[in-house]
């Protein structure tokens, strides 16, 4: 089996509010290997946030071990946690956080701007390779007010992708979207899934579930289970399924 | 990361602020103008003061009777305001080696009067070699000489003024007889035109005789108004007001522990009573436009203050994605300098445009210096650091989770 890509071992993380502490993660251990589909499920409250932002580096683990694509977390500066989400993780969030009156071929380049030593015509292009990459490539000079949210949910997936990340992760990234464009967008999850990028999936509806490979459950910040999905929604399938109008 | 790549940044969250950053430009711009269109106004002035001081002859050496000055004005009683006398003028003529010339002056008012015309104005007693003295010369006739100061002569040299007040018909005044207080001189040349000094006075409304003439047939006077000397060069001056004034000590007899009863100055010294005067109102007109300027600045730390807050989530998504705290400090800092950099550009324009319209509608002397372009605008950039920094800072001490969530 491949190294993994993510492995956290008895990571807990604890916020403190006022003299009352909120155990947020109490012990979680999980390894995401090369390839893999993960979804973290949940009741609201249950830490998922909490787990991604850590995974994300977003956020630091208060107790526990945190190795991303190898490398400890744990000591890193905040700058370096920067440059660690700028070239390794490509993050998704519900409500898109697209820049307003920016148009889309701006948005995914964002990433570009703040690492790589590329000419503006070689962001371009990366760019616009990403933005075909998620379907978007007839929008490029659309900005975020011109977009549906299934469009502005594609644009940042774009942008999650432009860097070439170790994984994407998403934090339930279909939650302001219709049945139909949930199902178009985790269509566009699998195709990217298939081309060997590695995904993990926040989310708290079953259905989304059902499209990735694995699912691990949270529960008052541990995990209570952890499976294989045995009969995978193929999100082609599933969108034939549902009537037309909706 | 490179630079130009923050620039960019900055440069595009101007431009999506268009209107917001013109706002907030304009304190920046009114206050440089202001800056330097009071900066030109008050060099303009001050230097239109020294030209004309200096018109009045750069070499010239006054010596006036009584006490010191006192902020430009004399503080001395009767007696003392007659303490000059013929004796000093021929003691500075003999013994100063300083000086060009030396000339006795006396004056007085009263109406001139040439047929049916008839003007008030002011008499002039002096030596033949004043005219060099104040730089002076004659359009027309000649100058009177020693011989008609020897005989009290009553000949007399005149201003344009005067010419055009009596003489309203155009005719020649050279050897025409005018009276003075009804003592009669016959007019031998007509000074070459001066027009006004910087006090507004007519330089052309005079009339100069021989002193001898004045002092003996119009004042009936044996003291001197004043003593005027002209110095070998403008850098003997200050030398020549010295060596004059030792001569004077001596002849007048006083004791070093005492106050002199006489007053030499050079024109320097009058150059810089004047200009100390129009400096204070410099300061002083640039003091309020740099209070605009800092009120501009204050604009400036507002406007990126509330950018900061209303763009937090902005800050948080530029921060998730891989942006490090001091990225968003340069984004920040380069945007309040862009603004007021900018902003410092459209106020040197604009002070130029209110400098020029200043000086060709109002007429007022201006002058504008490479220093004081220089210096607004180094005070604009350091506005728009010393300003930003404090929201910049704020900005990238965020934390990009709590920055997401911001509302
Ligand atoms: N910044 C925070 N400060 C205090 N408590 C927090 C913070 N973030 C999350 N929590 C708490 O941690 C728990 C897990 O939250 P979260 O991970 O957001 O849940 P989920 O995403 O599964 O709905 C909740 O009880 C929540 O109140
Ligand atoms: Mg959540």
């Amino acid at each position: 089996m491949d190294k993994p890509i993510i492995k956290i071992t008895e990571l807990t993380r604890e916020f403190r509010m006022g003299d009352e502490t909120v155990r947020a993660l109490r012990g979680t251990d999980l390894t995401i290997s090369p390839g893999e589909f993960v979804t973290i499920m949940g009741t609201s409250g249950s830490g998922k946030s909490t787990l991604l932002n850590i995974l994300g580096c977003l956020d630091k683990p208060t107790s526990g071990i945190y190795e991303l694509d190898g490398i400890s977390v744990k000591n890193l500066t905040k700058d370096e946690l920067a440059e660690i989400r700028n070239t390794k993780i490509g993050f998704i969030f519900q409500s898109y956080n697209l820049l307003a009156r920016t148009s889309a071929i701006e948005n995914v380049e964002l990433p570009l701007l703040y690492n790589s030593k590329e000419s503006a015509a070689e962001r371009k292009e990366r760019a616009a390779e990403a933005l075909k990459k998620v379907g978007m490539e007839s929008r490029m000079y659309h900005i975020p007010s011109q977009l549906s949210g299934g469009q502005q949910q594609r644009v940042a997936i774009a942008r999650s992708l432009v860097n070439n990340p170790v994984i994407l992760l998403a934090d339930e990234a279909t939650g302001n979207l219709d049945t139909r464009t949930s199902y178009e967008v985790m269509q566009l999850f699998q195709e990217l899934n298939d081309n060997g990028i590695t995904i993990g999936f926040v989310t708290h509806e079953t259905d989304i579930a059902q499209f990735s490979k694995r699912t691990v459950v949270l529960r008052d910040g541990l995990i209570t289970e952890d499976k294989n999905i045995t009969e995978r929604f193929i999100a082609i399938e599933e969108l034939k399924k549902l009537p037309k109008t909706s | 990361m490179n630079i130009s790549n923050l620039f960019k940044i900055a440069w595009k969250a101007i431009l999506l602020n268009k209107t917001r950053t013109m706002l907030t430009m304009l304190g920046i711009i009114i206050g440089v103008a202001s800056v330097i269109a009071m900066l030109a106004i008050g060099e303009g002035s001050k230097e239109s003061i020294k030209k004309n001081i200096s018109s009045m002859g750069a070499n010239m050496i006054t010596i006036r009777p009584g006490a010191g000055m006192m902020g430009g004005v004399r503080t001395s009683d009767q007696t003392s305001m007659q303490s000059l006398k013929l004796s000093d003028y021929a003691a500075i003529k003999e013994q100063s080696v300083l000086i060009k010339n030396v000339s006795p002056l006396v004056n007085g008012s009263g109406q001139v009067i040439s047929g049916a015309y008839n003007w008030p104005t002011s008499i002039y007693g002096a030596s033949p070699e004043y005219l060099s003295i104040r730089e002076w010369n004659v359009e027309s006739g000649v100058i009177f000489d020693q011989s008609d100061v020897n005989s009290y002569a009553k000949v007399a040299v005149i201003g344009k003024t005067i010419q055009e007040n009596l003489f309203p018909n155009g005719e020649d005044p050279i050897g025409k007889s005018i009276r003075f207080n009804s003592i009669p001189f016959k007019i031998i040349g007509v000074l070459t035109e001066k027009g006004e000094n910087t006090f507004g006075q007519d330089q052309d409304d005079i009339i100069i005789a021989p002193y001898t003439t004045i002092q003996k047939r119009i004042l009936a006077q044996n003291y001197l108004q004043s003593i005027v000397a002209s110095a070998l060069s403008e850098d003997q001056a200050e030398r020549a007001v010295n060596e004059i004034t030792a001569i004077l000590e001596k002849t007048h007899n006083i004791d070093p522990s005492e106050d002199n009863d006489f007053n030499v100055s050079s024109q320097q010294e009058i150059i810089n009573t004047f200009s100390s005067t129009s400096e204070m109102l410099t300061v002083l007109l640039v003091a309020i436009a740099g209070i605009s300027l800092l009120v501009g600045g204050i604009g400036i730390m507002n406007i990126m203050y509330v950018s900061v807050k209303e763009r937090t989530k902005e800050i948080g998504l530029r921060m998730a994605i891989g942006a490090k705290g001091k990225f968003i400090l340069m984004q920040f800092l380069i945007e309040s300098v862009l603004i007021s950099v900018t902003g410092g550009l459209l106020g040197v324009l604009l002070g130029l445009i209110t400098t020029f319209i200043i000086s060709t509608f109002l007429g007022w002397p201006v002058s504008i210096t490479s220093f004081s372009i220089i210096l607004s605008f180094i005070v604009c950039t350091i506005t728009g650091v010393f300003f930003g920094w404090y929201p910049a800072r704020k900005a990238s001490a965020s934390d990009p989770i709590t920055a997401l969530r911001y509302e």
